[in-house]
């Protein structure tokens, strides 16, 4: 069913000719960790994978932009990275009580033009530059469409705290309102999204929870984000979830992409209570 | 399909071959539009079942030859699927997208040996990062009288028509 070019957030908004191009496709990339709240320092292990079935393995995500930030805003200690043939792999070694984050960013480009009447297209993950060195002289309508996305996932040893959750200003992010590792059944989430740093609305999410490899529908929902850029997660059950945010602007890097798209990938825990 | 079907076929062809030559099995099927971030096109396999016997006969497939994801039409797969390699049994074809669309088996070599008694015409659909659904549609073989056998699915598919002549 997938072809490989990749798709995106959920339900970009976005206007005009930008609207629908096929760079908006996706498949779905998570980190799992292996514990999400624990009482004392140890190590825990992590998955990375780009698969659709949340959340088994299916093929693995590069690890080389990884970033591993303790309860103090330093970079944690990672051991044992592993790209395999189905998953990628690391340990992350948790010293000191508070929250861990763990950041995989991430940026491509997706051109398309007009020859001959024929609409080509070509999505690469080295810079805008090698993507348009291979536009042909009698292109036409060209579109440079840049993608940043940003996966991540949160493990807290003893009472969770926020120095490692602060937002970097960049991109999409996710700032907690209520923290990422304190998801209790019975109990609504409250996250914010921000845009270069600022709450925004219309930020287009879906969640979907674990196991869909055991089930006839993803049973997934979708919610935007309000004037104050922040959504309410009521979630049905304890498990884990995938959670995919996009966005879409005018405020792309390069100066030749009429298109910046954003994507926020994270996974959380929910547990019973 | 299974070594004994072949026997069984010819034992029961005095009964009806003249008749089922002729007959015209036809199907309409409804792909629903979905409104969704992240839409693929279904893979919908079609396969006849006999009520009695559970003996399968594949009718057809619509896929985009990626053998990967198969294995999510789970009852076709586990029914006929794991068994056979490309060229899959029956019209096979690339995936449709939403909308109407018609598939006539009525020419399929299977359908002259078809025994008769009471069968199922069972369509399953399965979409990536959407969900997966099977419908069925009973009838009887050899057909007596003209009819039109419905079915309609809740998600993945929408309303399934089988129409038969004798």
């Amino acid at each position: 069913m997938s072809r490989s070019l990749i798709t995106g957030a959920a339900g970009l908004v976005l206007t005009g000719a930008l609207l629908l191009s096929p760079a908006a496709q996706a498949h779905k990339r998570w980190l799992l960790p292996s514990h999400t709240v624990v009482s004392e320092s140890q190590w825990v292990t992590v998955d990375a994978s780009v698969s659709n079935d949340i959340f088994d393995v299916d093929r693995p995500y590069p690890l080389k932009a990884l970033e591993a930030v303790g309860p103090d805003g330093k970079a944690a200690t990672v051991d044992n990275r592993l790209e395999g043939h189905r998953r990628s792999v690391f340990d992350i070694k948790l010293t000191q009580p508070g929250s861990y984050r763990l950041t995989l960013p991430g940026q491509s480009h997706f051109l398309s033009w007009q020859q001959d009447g024929e609409t080509q297209r070509r999505r690469g993950w080295s810079g805008a530059e090698a993507l348009l060195a291979e536009l042909p002289d009698n292109a036409e309508q060209v579109a440079l469409t840049e993608t940043h996305s940003r996966l991540e996932a949160f493990i807290t040893v003893g009472a969770p705290n926020t120095k490692a959750l602060e937002p970097s200003g960049q991109g999409l992010e996710l700032q907690p309102i209520t923290h990422p590792n304190d998801l209790y059944t019975g109990e609504n989430a409250r996250f914010r999204f921000l845009v270069d740093g600022e709450p925004t609305e219309g930020v287009e999410v879906e969640v979907v929870p674990a196991g869909t490899r055991y089930r006839d529908s993803q049973d997934h929902w979708t919610l935007t984000s309000d004037a104050n850029g922040e959504i309410t997660v009521n979630w049905p059950g304890a498990g884990r979830y995938y959670l995919e945010a996009g966005y879409a602007d005018d405020r792309a890097e390069h100066p030749k992409a009429q298109q910046r798209r954003l994507q926020y990938l994270a996974t959380f825990e929910v547990l019973p209570l | 399909m299974r070594p004994w079907f072949p026997l069984f076929a010819t034992l029961c062809a005095g009964l009806f071959a003249a008749k089922a030559s002729a007959a015209e099995l036809r199907l309409e099927v409804d792909i629903p539009r979905m409104t969704v971030a992240e839409y693929h096109a279904p893979y919908l396999a079609f396969w006849l079942k006999h009520s009695d016997s559970g003996e399968v006969v594949p009718l057809g497939l619509w896929y985009d030859d990626q053998e990967k994801w198969l294995k999510d039409l789970r009852l076709w797969w586990r029914r006929t699927g794991r068994g056979q390699s490309a060229p899959y049994d029956g019209l096979t074809g690339a995936t449709r997208r939403p909308g109407q669309h018609q598939v006539d088996f009525s020419a399929l070599p299977a359908l002259a040996d078809l025994p008769a008694g009471d069968y199922q015409l069972m369509v399953e659909a399965a979409r990536e990062v959407g969900g997966r659904e099977v419908v069925r549609l009973p009838f009887q073989w050899p057909v007596d009288n003209a009819r039109t056998v419905t079915a309609e699915g809740d998600t993945e598919l929408g309303e399934v028509m089988l129409h038969l002549t004798p």
